[in-house]
């Protein structure tokens, strides 16, 4: 530490005159203001209306309600555990480690969109399945999907503006139209995506239900060369039409159950892959019938527990944990996912948790 | 290596002040992604993925620091400076040291509890340093927010400290950590 010695001669300054030493102080304070007020600009502290991960989710907790310790949408859930086989095929198009031929311990959890985690199951409702694929090298690949072909928003300023439109009118319990219409008129490519989602009728399970990465992602081969691709789970389990017939409140997960106790669940992994003109930045959009499509491998999911005996709760699917290899596409609703999936992890990893839906005695039946 | 020349002002040796130079940029760089990433939806990933490794970078730099300070001559504290203004240099030295070093341990270690991958570049990425727990991990999130605070508080005391010596009290205060060789007037 230095030392209290008075330094060798050294020429003082001649102090200063009061007015002078003014300026100069006034010229510190002002510098000092600069770099603070620059932090606060860089912070979002000067731009009270811009979209942050924190507003994004105050909205979705205005919507769902705080449950605590669930996430803050997809709260209803369930975990799984399997494994994934490459065929080595995926290597044509990535040299993440994950398409090498050969097998990954794989975790996961299927889900109900929506902020509540005790909503009574629904057909209509999107399911989703959230995926980490442990590499041998240490890596992770983790992906987060729903079961719509299309994703209806195109960037994060058109889903929030549709959860504000959305909102339920106090007296009505329902959204107001004409804030619904507005949102529709100046949004087209939710009209098409909507379309699409509707063209396809939802599958009567979770586990007859095909699985869709909705964004693209960059994929880079080991010679550099990279392609767009976007990716489903095609189920092994043959497609039914659900009939709706059940009441019961969770018979969407109770039939995952009962179906992962009798069988093993199988689905494809299929990559599609972008020909150059693909939008890669517009989930709303399909790409054009025909586009090639590389089967890289089986994931098959084998035991099925509750989420409060599962690691599966705590884990953030966020969909830029990616391996070498794999990279985002220039979609935004990317960066902005992972930023709010952030988000919702952090403020419900301090909460206690709470019971889930789907108990561990409901798993064992 | 000497603190001064018989010809110059007391200065910090060439190592300590390219050290500093070079901890004053990533620092600076580092507060800056930090406040706008939590706060960012489009430039989110990119600048967390600059985070991780810089903050990293700089626990190796601070322990480089640390070693090289000790085996380096310090010059003495100017005559300017009273013995509270000494006590208080020293205090806030400390601390910055300690934030430097405390602060990417703790990000290293709120990622290891959430169970994140601690990816630096490509598929090079470090091993977790604690258990798989979401409660720990909230605690410790919160910690690198607070002391994330604290440490741009620190930075701008010293800031202001050196730009209050250098232009209101006129002592060459600067002089004794510029990068260029500081001469007698």
């Amino acid at each position: 530490m230095p030392s209290d010695s008075i330094a060798p001669t050294e020429e003082q300054s001649a102090p200063l005159t009061g007015r002078s030493r003014l300026v100069r102080l006034g010229g510190v304070g002002v510098v000092i203001l600069c770099v603070v007020g620059g932090f606060l600009y860089l912070g979002g502290w000067l731009s009270p209306n811009a979209l942050t991960p924190g507003r994004f989710v105050d909205e979705f907790e205005r919507m769902g309600g705080i449950h605590s310790g669930f996430r803050r949408n997809h709260a209803k859930g369930v975990c799984v555990r399997g494994f994934f086989d490459s065929n080595g095929q995926g290597a044509r198009l990535s040299k993440a480690v994950v398409f090498r031929p050969g097998r990954v311990p794989v975790i996961g959890r299927f889900s109900l969109g929506g902020g509540d985690p005790h909503v009574t199951d629904d057909l209509s409702t999107v399911r989703g399945l959230g995926l980490q694929f442990s590499l041998p090298d240490g890596e992770e690949w983790r992906t987060a999907m729903v079961d719509l072909p299309v994703f209806p928003f195109k960037d994060p300023r058109a889903f929030y503006d549709n959860l504000l439109a959305s909102q339920p009118n106090p007296n009505t319990g329902k959204p107001d139209p004409e804030k619904m219409a507005a949102f529709a008129a100046s949004h087209p490519e939710t009209v098409q995506a909507l379309a699409i989602i509707k063209s396809h009728a939802p599958s009567s399970g979770f586990d007859n239900a095909a699985y869709y990465s909705l964004n693209a992602f960059r994929f880079v081969r080991a010679d550099g060369a990279s392609t767009y691709v976007r990716w489903t789970l095609v189920p092994v389990q043959p497609y039914g039409a659900g009939t709706g017939a059940s009441q019961d409140k969770n018979f969407l997960f109770d039939e995952l159950i009962a179906s992962i106790h009798q069988h093993p669940l199988q689905w494809r992994l299929l990559m599609t892959v972008a020909q150059p003109g693909d939008p890669t930045d517009n989930a709303t959009i399909l790409w054009p019938e025909g586009r090639e499509q590389v089967d890289v491998g089986m994931l098959t999911l084998d035991s099925v527990e509750s989420e409060e005996t599962s690691p599966a709760r705590d884990i953030n699917f966020d969909p830029l944990v990616l391996p070498a290899g794999m990279a985002p596409s220039n979609d935004p609703l990317l960066s902005a996912r992972s930023a709010i999936y952030s988000q919702s992890f952090t403020r419900r990893a301090g909460e206690t948790k709470e019971p889930s839906e789907i108990t561990p005695s409901e798993v064992r039946k | 290596m000497s603190s001064s020349t018989t010809t110059g002002r007391p200065q910090f040796n060439g190592s300590m002040r390219f050290l500093h130079w070079l901890m004053a940029a990533m620092v600076l760089t580092m507060l800056g992604i930090g406040v706008a990433m939590v706060a960012s939806l489009g430039n989110y990933h990119l600048l967390v993925s600059i985070h991780r490794p810089l903050g990293i970078a700089i626990l190796i730099v601070v322990v480089i620091r640390f070693v090289n300070r000790h085996f380096s001559t310090l010059p003495p504290f100017p005559p300017t400076m009273s013995s509270q203004e000494r006590f208080v240099a020293h205090a806030s030295e400390v601390l910055l040291y300690t934030l430097l070093f405390v602060l990417p341990l703790i990000g290293w270690g709120m990622l290891s509890a959430a169970r994140y991958p601690i990816v630096l570049f490509g598929s090079l990425h470090l091993f977790p340093i604690l258990p798989h727990s979401v409660m720990l991990y909230a605690f410790l999130r919160r910690t690198h927010t607070i002391l994330a605070y604290l440490l741009f508080l620190a930075f701008i005391a010293h800031f202001g400290a050196i730009l209050f010596h250098t232009l209101v009290v006129r002592d060459g205060m600067l002089s004794r950590m510029a990068p260029w060789r500081a001469r007698a007037r």
